[in-house]
C-alpha cells in the first residue's frame, strides 16, 4: 500500500506540471492585465510596473522564470499584494481554509451519516421524509443565500454568535454550518441510499437471523458498507467546499484563500491565481489518494498493489 | 440566555483585546490595502491606514482643510515654483530619531526610482525633473527636492501648481525612515520593521483579516491622541460590515451597499453618514464613432437621461445627479462649474428636444441606431445602465451590453479597442478642478477614453496651468468646462458621495468632501 | 367488455415487457417523483410560454413602481394616486387644485396664471399610472380646467426589482434561461462524457490508461479558476459559456460510463457481438451507449441541478447571464443582495428554484429506483 502511495504521488508530479502549464498560459490569454483598474495609469508609470514585475518579457521566458521558482519553492511576488509573496500570502491563508474546511467536512460527514442512517432504518415513516425534505432543501438554497442570513439571524438579531471575522472558535460556527449545509444534505442523501440496500443485503439479512441485536446489525455490518459512497464521495465533497468558501469567506469575512481563487482571476494577479492553482491541484491529488486509501480500508475487497 | 451571555462575554473578549482602560476603535475598511508602503499604494483603504501610520509635511484636519504637519510653517516663492518649508523640532520617528529634511528627499526620490514601481509616481510629477527621474532619463539627485538644513526643506517645482499642498497631503508625499529601509528593503513595511511617524505604530498585520495599529508614544502631539489603538478590518463585501456595526463588532463602515442605504436610514438614523465626495460617474462616448460623433446625438443622449431617477431610485440618494463634470464643493474653483440650461428643464422638455436634435442628426424612433454600452460587473452598474437604456429607447436608440470584469473593461479603455459607450468614474486626487478636466486633454493617452480632441479645449488647459492667480484660473477652467459640457466626451451622470456607518460612540467625525477622517482626531465614548 | 376475454397470459406480457416500460411503471407508482414531472413539465410550459403571456414585458421598467410589495390588488394603490398626479403636473408647471378619485378614474382641477396648454395631459399620460389623460372642461378664461385621467390597473403579483420590472415576469423568462442553460450544459457534458467513458471503456488497456489519465488531470484543475476564465473569454454569449461549462462537467459523467462499458465488455451479449466481427464503434454505439443510458438518465436530473446552482454561483461574483436576458440566479444574487429591505425579492425567485430543484432531485430518486436493475 505504501508503494502504492508512493507511486501515485510520484505520477502527480506531471499532472501538476500539465496543470501549472495550462494555467499559466489561460492565465496569461485573459483581456487585460494586473494593472488595470478604475484609473488608468501613466504610461511612464505603467512600464516600469511591467519592468519591476518583469512582465516586458518575452511570455516564453517568464515562463521559464516561473518554472524555476517554483521548483525552488518560490512562487514569485503577488502582483496585488505587493509586500508579500504568493507563499506567504498561501501560508497566511491555507490554515485557516483548511481548518474551516475540514471541521465543515466532518460535520457534514457525521450529522450527514447520522441523518442518513435514521432516515433508512425509518424508510417511508415521517422521520424519513422529514429528513429528505431538509436535505433536499439544503442543495436547492445556493449558500450566498443562507450564508448572510445564518449572519444576520444569530448574529445581528439574535446577537448570540459574531457577524464576521477570524480568530475566536466562537466565530467559526456559522461559517461552518453554513459550509457543511450542503454537503449534509447530499452525504444524507447518499448514506440513506446505500444503507437502504445495505439492510436489505444478505450479510445483513444473516446476521439478523442469527439473532444478532439490531442495533448491532446496523453499526457493525450496514453501517460500514452504507458509509463507503459517502467516503468516495469526499473528493467532489472537499472540491464543492473549496467552492463554498469562496461565498463563505466573502460573507463572513475570513482571511482564507478561496477569496483568492475570485480576486486573484479577477485582478490578473497572475502569480496569487498560479499559486491558488498548483496548492489546490496538490490538495485534489493527496485527498483522492488519501480517499482511496480509505477506501481500501473499508472496504475489503479493494486491494491495492 | 446562557449561550447569549457567553458569546457577549466573547465578544466583549475581542473587542477588548487591549487593556481594558484603553480606548480600542474597530474601524471597517474598504478593502485590504495592498500594500503599506506609500511609495507604492494607490487605493483609498491604504490612504486611511497610511494617514495613520504616518505625517506628511501638510495634513489635513477632521474636516479635511490642509493644516501643518511635519512642516511647522511654509514660504512660497513669488514665481510659485519654490516651496521652503521649515519642519518642527518635536518631530521624532517611532524609534526617536528625529524627522529630518534629509528623509523627505530621500522619501521624494525613492518614489520616483523607476525600480519602486510606484503606481502614482505621477501626482508628483509636478516636481521638477520629478518625471525625468521616474522614466529612468535623469539621476534621482537631479530632483527638485533638497534638504537645505536638517530642519529646512527646499521643494522646487516645473511650473507654478496652485494644487500643490492638496498633493502633499495625498499618500505618496509621506516620508520614509530611510534607515530602515536600507535595512530591511522591501520589508520594511512588516510589524516590528516599520518605523513611522504618525500618530500611531504598526503592531500586526494579517491579511484579509486585521491590521492593528497602537498609539506611538514618540508623536508629537501623542498626548490628544484618545485612540489608543485601531483595528483595521478589511470588508470586501460592504453588507457583512453592514452586519457587523449592526451586531457592535465594529465602530464604523467605510461604505455602504447602495440598496439598503433607506433601510439603514430608517433604522439608524443619524448613524449613516452620506456626504458629497469628489467623484463623479460618468459614460464616455466614442467621438470616432460615426453615430456618436455628432455633438446632437450625444447632447440628445445626456440630455434624455434623468439623472433624479438614477440618484433616489437606484442609488438610493446616496449620489447627487450630475449637472457638470466637475462636482460641486472642490476647492480653487470659485464660482463653480458653468450651468447648463437644459439641466433645469423638465424631464419632458428635455425628451422633446433631445428627440428634436436626435432627427436633426438624422436618426430617431423612425431610423434607430444600435448603442453599445460597456460597463464593469457590478449591480448598481448594471441597474444604472438597463435605467438608462430604458430612457434611450425613447430616442430610437438600442442597447447592447457589454459587460466584462474591471480588469478587461479598463484594459479594453486603455488600448483604445472599439467602443461605443463606456461606463467609468473618477475620484479626484486632490481638490481641484484641473484633477478632472485634464482627461479629455488630447494628448492625455491613459484618461482620454473618448479620443476628444479639440485645440480649444487644449488651448485653455494649458492657459490655466500657467496661470497663477487663482480667481482668473478659475474663469478659464469654468470656459475649458464649458466646452466639455458642449461636446461632451464623457456624459456625466451623477456625483459620488462618501456613506459611512458611524457608531453614536465614534466622537469627533466630520463628514468631509475627501472623505477623510484620521484616527487621531477620533475618540470613543462610553456605553 | 367481458371478463373472459382475459389476455392470453399475463405473465408472458409482463416479462417480455422492456426495461423502459417496466421503468415507466415502477416511476408511476412512485408518488413523488410523479408530482416532480408534473412539476417539471409546468415549470418548463411556464418557461416556454410564461413570457408571452405575462402581463408585462420582463425587461419593461416601471419607474414610478421600484421594489414595489407583491400585491393582489392593482397598483397604483389609492395613496399613491395623488402624489403622482401632483408630481405630474408640477412638471408642467400648473396648480392643482383638487384632485377627486373615483375607481378607475382621477379629476384633477387645475390653475394657471397663463392659458393652459391643452398639451398638459401628456404630463399625466407619461406616467405609467395613468392613461387617456384628456381636457374634460374648460373655463372660461381658459387658465383653469378639469383634466380626467384613467388610472391604471397594474398587477404585479410578485413585486417589482430594483429598477421597476415586474418581477412575476421576470422569474418566467428566468426558469426559460436557467432550464436552457441546465440542458444545454448538461447535454454537452452527456455527449462529451458518453462517448469519452464509452470508449475508454470499451478500448481498455493503455488507451483507457491515458484517457483516463488525462481526466485526473482534468480533475485536479481547479474548477471555479477554469470557469471564471471561461466567462472572461465567453462573458458576453450566455450559450458558448454553458456549452464550455458542459465541456468541464463531462468528466464524472466519463468516468460513471466507463465503468459501467468495462462491466457491461464482459457480458455474454458484447462479447457474442465481438465473436461475430460486429465492429468495436458499431458495439458501442448499438450495445455499450443504450445500456448506460439508465445510469446517464439519472445522472442527467441530478446534473441540472448542479449546472443551475453553479450558474447562480457565478451570478453571486457578477459574472452570470447579462442584461436584459435573467436567470433564477442573477435574480437570486439580486435578491440577496436586497433581502433586509425588499424580502420579497429574494423569496419568490428562491422559492421557485427551490421548488425546480426540489423536482429534478425528487425525479432523479425515482428513476434511480425505477430503473436499479438490483430492484428487479
Amino acid at each position: 500500500m505504501l508503494a502504492y502511495a508512493l507511486r501515485r504521488l510520484l505520477g502527480a508530479i506531471p499532472t501538476l506540471f500539465i496543470i501549472v502549464t495550462a494555467a499559466f498560459f489561460m492565465m496569461r490569454i485573459a483581456p487585460g492585465g494586473p494593472f488595470d483598474q478604475e484609473r488608468t495609469l501613466e504610461a511612464t508609470v505603467m512600464a516600469n510596473l511591467n519592468a519591476t514585475f518583469g512582465l516586458d518579457r518575452p511570455l516564453w521566458q517568464q515562463y521559464a522564470m516561473y518554472l524555476g521558482n517554483l521548483a525552488r519553492g518560490d512562487m514569485g511576488p503577488s502582483f496585488i499584494y505587493r509586500d508579500m509573496r504568493v507563499q506567504e500570502i498561501l501560508a497566511e491563508g491555507l490554515p485557516v481554509s483548511v481548518q474551516l474546511g475540514l471541521t465543515a467536512l466532518i460535520l457534514a460527514l457525521g450529522l450527514g451519516t447520522l441523518l442518513g442512517c435514521l432516515a433508512a432504518l425509518r424508510q417511508n415513516h415521517a422521520t424519513d421524509y422529514a429528513v429528505i425534505a431538509v436535505a433536499t432543501f439544503g442543495i436547492t438554497v445556493p449558500n450566498f443565500v443562507t450564508a448572510p442570513v445564518l449572519s444576520l439571524v444569530f448574529a445581528v438579531l439574535l446577537g448570540w454568535l459574531p457577524a464576521q471575522g477570524w480568530g475566536d472558535p466562537q466565530q467559526m460556527i456559522l461559517p461552518v454550518i453554513a459550509l457543511a449545509l450542503p454537503q449534509i444534505a447530499v452525504i444524507a442523501r447518499l448514506v440513506r441510499g446505500a444503507m437502504i440496500e445495505a439492510l436489505r443485503s444478505d450479510h445483513v439479512r444473516t446476521a439478523r437471523a442469527y439473532g444478532l441485536p439490531a442495533r448491532m446489525v446496523v453499526v457493525k455490518h450496514a453501517l460500514r458498507a452504507a458509509i463507503l459512497p459517502a467516503v468516495s464521495y469526499m473528493g467532489p465533497a472537499a472540491a464543492a467546499l473549496l467552492t463554498g468558501s469562496i461565498v463563505v469567506e466573502q460573507v463572513f469575512n475570513l482571511p482564507g484563500i478561496g477569496r483568492y481563487f475570485v480576486q486573484g482571476a479577477l485582478n490578473r494577479d497572475y502569480t496569487l491565481v498560479m499559486g491558488t492553482v498548483v496548492i489546490v491541484a496538490v490538495f485534489v491529488v493527496v485527498f483522492n489518494l488519501i480517499v482511496d486509501l480509505l477506501y481500501a480500508v473499508l472496504d475489503p475487497r479493494v486491494r491495492y498493489e | 440566555m446562557n449561550a447569549k451571555f457567553r458569546a457577549a462575554a466573547a465578544l466583549a473578549l475581542i473587542l477588548a483585546a487591549a487593556p481594558a482602560s484603553a480606548q480600542v476603535y474597530m474601524r471597517g475598511n474598504d478593502s485590504n490595502p495592498e500594500t503599506l508602503d506609500q511609495h507604492k499604494t494607490s487605493t483609498v483603504a491604504e490612504a486611511n491606514i497610511l494617514r495613520d501610520l504616518y505625517e506628511g509635511l501638510v495634513v489635513y484636519d477632521p474636516s479635511a482643510q490642509v493644516i501643518p504637519g511635519v512642516a511647522e510653517s511654509w514660504e512660497v516663492s513669488d514665481d510659485g515654483t519654490v516651496y521652503t518649508f521649515a519642519l518642527r523640532d518635536d518631530a521624532r520617528w517611532s524609534n526617536g530619531d528625529p524627522v529630518t529634511a534629509g528623509d523627505f528627499v530621500y522619501a521624494l526620490r525613492r518614489i520616483m526610482l523607476p525600480e519602486t514601481g510606484a503606481k502614482y509616481a505621477n501626482i508628483l510629477y509636478p516636481i521638477a525633473n520629478a518625471e525625468a527621474v521616474n522614466k529612468g532619463e535623469a539621476d534621482p539627485t537631479e530632483m527638485g527636492v533638497r534638504a537645505v538644513d536638517d530642519k529646512t526643506l527646499e521643494i522646487t517645482l516645473a511650473a507654478p501648481t496652485p494644487f500643490f499642498l492638496e498633493l502633499l497631503t495625498h499618500q505618496t508625499g509621506l516620508p520614509v525612515h530611510p534607515p530602515s529601509v536600507e535595512a530591511h528593503g522591501a520589508d520594511f513595511v512588516r510589524p516590528g520593521n516599520m518605523v513611522s511617524n504618525g500618530a500611531y505604530t504598526l503592531e500586526e498585520n494579517t491579511l484579509n483579516d486585521r491590521i492593528v495599529l497602537v498609539r506611538n508614544p514618540n508623536f508629537h502631539d501623542a498626548e490628544n491622541v484618545a485612540i489608543a489603538q485601531v483595528n483595521y478590518l478589511p470588508f470586501e463585501d460592504r453588507a457583512t460590515c453592514v452586519r457587523a456595526w449592526e451586531a457592535g463588532e465594529v465602530h464604523s463602515c467605510s461604505d455602504l451597499p447602495a440598496e439598503d442605504i433607506e433601510r439603514l436610514r430608517a433604522e439608524h438614523g443619524d448613524a449613516v453618514h452620506v456626504a458629497p465626495y469628489l467623484g463623479t460617474y460618468y459614460y464616455a462616448v466614442n467621438h470616432d464613432d460615426e453615430v456618436l460623433g455628432d455633438p446632437r446625438v450625444r447632447q440628445a443622449l445626456s440630455m434624455v437621461i434623468d439623472r433624479d431617477f438614477l440618484a433616489s431610485e437606484i442609488f438610493q440618494g446616496t449620489m447627487v445627479p450630475a449637472t457638470s463634470f466637475v462636482p460641486p464643493g472642490i476647492g480653487n474653483y470659485p464660482d463653480g462649474s458653468p450651468e447648463i440650461d437644459h439641466f433645469g428643464m423638465s424631464m419632458l422638455d428635455r425628451e422633446d428636444q433631445a428627440l428634436a436634435l436626435m432627427e436633426e442628426a438624422g436618426y430617431g424612433p423612425d431610423n434607430p441606431v444600435t448603442i453599445e454600452l460597456m460597463y464593469n460587473t457590478s449591480e448598481n452598474h448594471k441597474n444604472a445602465a438597463t435605467a438608462i437604456a430604458d430612457m434611450w429607447s425613447l430616442l430610437g436608440v438600442n442597447v447592447e451590453y457589454n459587460v466584462r470584469d474591471a480588469s478587461a473593461h479598463y484594459a479594453h479603455l486603455r488600448d483604445k479597442g472599439d467602443f461605443d459607450v463606456a461606463r467609468a468614474g473618477w475620484i479626484g486626487d486632490y481638490s481641484d478642478p484641473q484633477n478632472f478636466l485634464f482627461m479629455v486633454e488630447s494628448d492625455n493617452d491613459g484618461f482620454n477614453y473618448a479620443n476628444y480632441n479639440n485645440p480649444e479645449y487644449d488651448a485653455l488647459m494649458d492657459q490655466a496651468a500657467a496661470e497663477t492667480d487663482l480667481a482668473a484660473r478659475g474663469d478659464i477652467l469654468r470656459q475649458a468646462e464649458a466646452l466639455f459640457m458642449r461636446d461632451l466626451p464623457f456624459i456625466p451622470l451623477l456625483y459620488y458621495s462618501s456613506r459611512s456607518l458611524v457608531s453614536p460612540r465614534l466622537q469627533g467625525w466630520e463628514d468631509n468632501i475627501q472623505n477623510v477622517h484620521p484616527s487621531r482626531f477620533l475618540s470613543l465614548s462610553d456605553g | 367488455m367481458s371478463d373472459a376475454v382475459l389476455p392470453p397470459n399475463d405473465a408472458g406480457v409482463a416479462a417480455s415487457r422492456s426495461l423502459w416500460a417496466t421503468a415507466w411503471l415502477r416511476l408511476r407508482r412512485n408518488r413523488a417523483a410523479k408530482a416532480s414531472l408534473v412539476v417539471l413539465i409546468f415549470m418548463a410550459l411556464a418557461g416556454l410560454f410564461g413570457p408571452l403571456v405575462a402581463p408585462h414585458d420582463y425587461a419593461k421598467v416601471y419607474p414610478e413602481f421600484v421594489k414595489v410589495e407583491p400585491s393582489l390588488a392593482p397598483y397604483p394603490q389609492a395613496d399613491q394616486i395623488e402624489p403622482a398626479a401632483e408630481a405630474a403636473l408640477r412638471r408642467a408647471r400648473v396648480d392643482v387644485e383638487a384632485i377627486a378619485i373615483s375607481p378607475g378614474l382621477v379629476r384633477i382641477d387645475i390653475r394657471s396664471a397663463r392659458a393652459i396648454d391643452p398639451r398638459v395631459t401628456r404630463y399625466l399620460d407619461r406616467s405609467d399610472m395613468f392613461s387617456n389623460a384628456r381636457v374634460a372642461t374648460t373655463s372660461e378664461d381658459g387658465r383653469a380646467a378639469t383634466l380626467e385621467a384613467d388610472i391604471s390597473q397594474l398587477y404585479f403579483l410578485a413585486g417589482t426589482d430594483a429598477i421597476g420590472r415586474d418581477l412575476l415576469s421576470r422569474i418566467l423568462i428566468s426558469l426559460r434561461v436557467s432550464l436552457m442553460i441546465g440542458l444545454l450544459a448538461t447535454g454537452v457534458a452527456l455527449l462529451i462524457g458518453v462517448v469519452y467513458g464509452a470508449t475508454a471503456g470499451f478500448v481498455g488497456g493503455r488507451v483507457d490508461n491515458v484517457m483516463m489519465r488525462v481526466v485526473d488531470i482534468l480533475y485536479s484543475l481547479p474548477f471555479v479558476f477554469f470557469v471564471i476564465l471561461l466567462v472572461v473569454f465567453f462573458g458576453r454569449n450566455i450559450v458558448l459559456m454553458f456549452i464550455a461549462v458542459g465541456c468541464v462537467e463531462w468528466l464524472d459523467m466519463a468516468r460513471i460510463v466507463r465503468g459501467q462499458t468495462l462491466s457491461l465488455r464482459r457480458r455474454e451479449f458484447v462479447q457474442a457481438a465481438e465473436a461475430l466481427g460486429v465492429r468495436g464503434r458499431d458495439i458501442v454505439r448499438r450495445h455499450i451507449i443504450p445500456n448506460t443510458l439508465g445510469t446517464v438518465i439519472i445522472y442527467m436530473t441530478l446534473m441540472i441541478p448542479r449546472v443551475i446552482l453553479l450558474e447562480s454561483f457565478l451570478s453571486f461574483l457578477g459574472l452570470g447571464v447579462q442584461e436584459p436576458m435573467t436567470s433564477l440566479g442573477v435574480l437570486i444574487a439580486e435578491g440577496a443582495k436586497n433581502m433586509r429591505n425588499a424580502p420579497f425579492m429574494l423569496f419568490w425567485p428562491a422559492l421557485t428554484m427551490t421548488v425546480l430543484l426540489f423536482a429534478l432531485n425528487f425525479l432523479g430518486d425515482g428513476l434511480r429506483d425505477a430503473l436499479d436493475p438490483k430492484d428487479r
